[in-house]
């Protein structure tokens, strides 16, 4: 016979966003200590609400299995004395174990025989095996922990209810001072404590008490809650799964309703009133069909529809003032021109150890100058980032910006385009924040990427120059987030700038504005930092590990050719030759390693001694000559194509030839090739087998 | 339809309601903050092995927020009824709930929710985890449950309820402004506190003396931090008191840049850093008076000495460490 167990774990109200990540860490924890104790079970069924996490176990077996087992004690030598009777060893061992000498056989293990006993172990009883669930529920993670009352443990809320049922039994244990039973609690307000009478009641004793605990029902109901709203009311509904699954773990018993606010908060951009509503109210928000947002909402809340009228009245009050407030400071900020707002940057700091902002930006600029010269924008394009460059940090000394901080850059946008600057200025403006997110979006036009990487840059300069670097879980200035940003933004573009190196030049782009710390301080560190996002880009993309110590080990200094010699690599690492191609390779490049660093590296043909010496330089000549014009797939295809050449070669001669002349020219001839090779990373690292 | 409390019935209703639930009734502390939590009665009490229960209401400064009595919610000085219960009772929550009830929201006919707000005031020292109390849509309370004051880890640990009096007024008296607010019967908050907060804003924005503060503030911070050496706790917190609203006047007045903010409130961080640990060693010392149950109280005491001893021993170590 199985059986069906529930766990419910009963918290205060635990953060909405780790709601959802809570109950699939128990469900895991809870599913890898069954398979560690040996219980069998079939299903496991997840339920999560603000204030509870529960599994219900279903297919449970009765109890472990019996195992027998065979232990291995002392070697016979030690367990025999020598007239042949049992040592106090071997006793104590047969003791230990729960047998007697007479279970007792010998072994051979690796031609020295060895006791052995077979040991009958009973397997427990399920509920003996399911009382130890408390280690699994402490032993969970969440990103904030705290304490309570006088008590050391650590969760992500006050743990106020247990039950632990298997089938009608209750399974006893308790964690601090709360002890399992049968006993839940319904909605908080609407519902009561309710006994749970057999595991598998759970689900519906919980629904007659208010409580939809099963996560993806309740985000069903709310969904279709709310399109019955936009229904009835002709609306279309700002699709948002992000805030649906914030407000689904905030609500135990839905019910969707439908407020509004007065119409002439409508002048404000949409951004602002999205703002006031979604992220600081979780209202959802909807539009008319020409796609133009109304002055309506749609909330959740958290009971039933007794009293819903004061709910919605409720809402829409406290809209009212945040509305106010961002009208009024709407209005006031667009009494001053942006360069005002840019004048009061210089009074901004941007770090105290660094410079002002308007100094931020001036370097940023001279940044940006740089890259577009190298990146060959046109005259007009350079004086529109300039432009940019010149007033994009304004928006920081907005009102609005000041007030909802959320909205740096976006405002940014808004108030330029306002104010008759070009959309590429004013969209560089917001883009130059890009990405905020890890995954989050990107840059999409020129100006703004150019100005997001130019901006990242100097940053990470100018925090390694004063010393402050990311070390382990410390980034408070989110360095590693915005080199990340920089070559997914570079991969993106498909733009090729020597970024690995350009600190020395970016250092004399600044050369003339007066900084107080030295710009190229801690550069190699820099190089390193920067390599490293590039790593941990190509893991991401799933590249081998080998693959991206190859292309990271390298003199090249733009990162998409590196990341694109990585993809190469890895494109290239099943083919049927790889592994010849890349051990011929290699071997060329370790001898390589061996050329004084002065070798001179010019080949003359004169001192050949093989026509094989003949072939491989003719081969790598033609090569060099092409090999800034080559793509890296077929540079790649070229140097490949050569194994059969470089085995003739090393088959043929001697490189360490007695003659000194001899040997260096061959030396040479190796560097060159090397050299090439170099392009793609450092082969050496790739593993074939 | 019944008449609608008055601010002054809602803050008797709110202590009648605490002090039957155990907490002490304390006054307002005699000296400019911008919290409850600044109050002795909660920074320094949080602190410590010893339970402690109170209840206060606390007029609350916080100048950079002054709007020259104009904007309907946003003030100079606004009013918080604060309750500290440590350890934190198991049913606290139930127990605010209560409080609401007394005021008369009944959660069946609103929309209660607890939203996850974690607190942090880092020139303090101090961080706690909780949530922000919405009553249909708005913050009426801030629900704390203290993990580090003055940088030590707290155990037991306090949970804090703050009431924002005027936001919870205006939801009772449904009025739109503080200033339509009905104090007592017929005298208006506006009648009250109208002028103080044009005058205040104007001080703040426009007329401090930034020279003065500036020396006041060095001034103050020289003598709290004499005073904690001669461990005169009480009167060395005052001056941290002092100088943190100093530090908000010239805040306001847009005195002190970005760059300069980090550094003021670095230094009053670790006054109160200091303060907090010596604040424990002087209760310590009394032997925790407010431990009722005697055996606790004696092995609190032991297992604190302990810890002191082994501190002293630590530093003893280290100051020979630096002779040679």
């Amino acid at each position: 016979m199985t059986h069906s167990y529930l766990l419910e774990v009963g918290v205060e109200e635990m953060p909405a966003h780790v709601v959802t990540k809570s109950i699939a860490q128990l469900h895991q924890r809870v599913a890898n200590f069954l398979k560690e104790e040996r219980i069998d079970f079939a299903q496991i069924q997840e339920f999560a609400t603000p204030r509870r996490l529960a599994l219900l176990i279903s297919g449970l077996a009765d109890k472990q299995p019996d195992v027998d087992e065979e232990v291995k004690g002392p070697a016979k030598k030690i367990a025999l004395d020598a007239d042949g009777n049992w040592t106090k060893a071997a006793q104590g061992f047969t003791r230990g174990q729960g047998v007697s000498v007479d279970d007792i056989e010998f072994k051979a293990v690796k031609g020295v025989e060895y006791v052995f006993v077979n040991k009958h172990v009973a397997g427990q009883p399920v509920a003996k095996v399911l009382a130890k669930l408390p280690d699994v529920i402490t032993a969970m993670n969440f990103p904030t922990l705290m304490k309570w009352g006088s008590f050391n443990l650590q969760f992500i809320r006050p743990i106020r209810w247990l039950v632990s049922l298997l089938d009608d039994q209750v399974v006893p244990f308790s964690i601090l001072n709360v002890t399992a039973g049968r006993t839940t609690q319904g909605h908080r307000f609407l519902g009561h404590a309710i006994d749970i009478a057999t595991a598998t009641d759970y689900e519906a004793a919980l629904k007659a008490d208010f409580v939809i605990a099963d996560q993806a029902k309740r985000k069903a109901l709310i969904q279709e809650q709310i399109h019955a709203l936009v229904a009835e009311h002709d609306w279309v509904l700002d699709e948002d799964l992000e805030l649906l699954e914030e407000v689904n773990n905030l609500v135990e018993w839905p019910t969707a309703f439908a407020g509004a606010f007065d119409e002439k908060y409508l002048v404000l951009p949409e951004e602002v009133l999205i703002t006031s509503m979604r992220d600081n109210q979780r209202f959802f928000c909807v539009r008319d069909h020409a796609g133009k947002l109304l002055p309506h909402f749609i909330s959740v809340r958290n009971g039933n529809r007794d009293h819903l009228d004061n709910v919605i009245k409720g809402n829409e009050r406290v809209l009212v003032p945040r509305l106010e407030d961002a009208k009024f400071f709407y209005e006031e900020d667009q009494k001053l021109s942006i360069d005002q707002y840019v004048a009061r940057l210089s009074k901004v700091s941007f770090h105290d150890q660094i410079s002002s902002m308007a100094e931020k930006m001036a370097r940023t600029g001279a940044l940006a100058q740089a890259l577009g010269h190298q990146l060959g924008l046109s005259e007009a394009e350079l004086a529109d980032l300039q432009r940019a460059s010149a007033i994009y940090k304004f928006d920081l000394t907005t009102q609005m910006v000041g007030e909802f901080a959320e909205l740096q850059g976006i405002m940014g946008e808004i108030y330029a385009n306002l104010a008759g600057e070009k959309p590429a200025v004013a969209a560089a403006v917001r883009e130059h924040y890009l990405p905020i997110a890890a995954e989050g979006d990107l840059p999409t036009t020129k100006l703004g990427a150019l100005l997001a990487i130019a901006d990242k840059l100097d940053s990470i300069y100018s925090f390694f120059a004063v010393g402050l670097i990311p070390s382990g879980s410390n980034d408070p200035y989110a360095l590693r987030r915005q080199a990340a940003g920089i070559m997914r933004i570079l991969v993106a573009q498909g733009w090729h700038l020597p970024i690995l190196t350009f600190q020395a030049q970016a250092a004399q782009a600044v050369a003339n504005l007066d900084l107080r710390y030295d710009y190229t301080k801690n550069a190699a560190q820099v190089r390193t930092f920067l390599l490293d996002r590039i790593k941990q880009f190509l893991s991401d993309e799933h590249l081998r590990h080998d693959v991206i110590d190859a292309a990271t080990d390298t003199k090249v200094a733009d990162p998409v050719n590196i990341v694109a010699a990585a993809q190469l690599l890895a494109d290239h690492q099943a083919d049927a030759g790889f592994k010849d191609q890349i051990e011929a390779l290699t071997r060329v490049i370790r001898i390589a390693q061996k050329a004084p660093a002065d070798l001179p590296t010019t080949v003359d043909p004169a001192k050949f001694v093989n026509p094989s010496e003949t072939a491989l330089h003719t081969a790598v000549a033609a090569l060099a000559k092409q090999a800034d014009q080559l793509s890296l797939a077929d540079l790649f295809a070229k140097l490949t194509a050569l194994a059969d050449v470089i085995t003739a070669y090393f088959t043929e001669n001697m490189i360490m030839d007695k003659d000194e002349a001899v040997k260096n020219n061959r030396l040479a001839q190796l560097t060159l090739l090397a050299d090439l090779t170099g392009r793609l990373g450092n082969l050496d690292q790739l593993i074939v087998k | 339809m019944a008449k609608k409390m008055t601010v002054q019935e809602i803050i008797f209703t709110l202590e009648k309601y605490w002090a039957d639930q155990g907490c002490m009734l304390m006054q307002a502390y005699d000296n400019e903050k911008g919290a409850g939590t600044m109050s002795p009665y909660t920074f320094l009490r949080a602190i410590g092995p010893e339970p402690w229960n109170a209840a206060y209401v606390e007029p609350s400064r916080r100048p950079a927020d002054g709007r020259y009595g104009e904007n309907p919610n946003r003030l100079y000085q606004h009013h918080q009824f604060q309750v500290l219960m440590k350890p934190s009772p198991a049913n606290i929550q139930e127990l605010y709930l209560g409080s609401l009830r007394e005021l008369g929201i009944e959660p069946l006919e609103h929309d209660i929710r607890f939203v996850e707000d974690n607190w942090e005031n880092p020139s303090m020292g101090c961080a706690g985890v909780g949530w922000e109390v919405w009553l249909d849509g708005m913050e009426v309370t801030q629900f704390t449950y203290f993990q580090v004051v003055g940088e030590l880890q707290m155990d037991p640990v306090a949970a804090e309820v703050t009431y924002g009096l005027e936001r919870l007024a205006e939801y009772i008296q449904n009025v739109n402004s503080v200033y339509d607010l009905e104090w007592s019967d017929g005298v208006l908050y506006g009648d009250i506190f109208k002028e103080p907060e044009y005058e205040h804003s104007k001080y703040a924005f426009e007329e401090s003396n930034q020279d003065m503060l500036l020396a006041d503030f060095d001034n103050f911070e020289s003598e709290a931090k004499r005073l904690i050496k001669l461990g005169l706790i009480h009167p060395a917190y005052d001056y941290v008191l002092k100088c943190s609203h100093t530090f908000n006047l010239l805040d306001a007045r847009g005195a002190v840049s970005v760059t300069e903010r980090a550094g003021y409130l670095h230094r009053i961080r670790i006054m109160a850093k200091m303060i907090a640990k010596a604040f424990v060693e002087e209760r310590r010392k009394l032997g925790f008076p407010l431990i009722h149950d005697e055996q606790q109280r004696q092995a609190t005491v032991e297992k604190y000495t302990q810890a002191a001893e082994k501190a002293a021993a630590r530093a003893a170590k280290q100051a020979k460490k630096g002779e040679k």
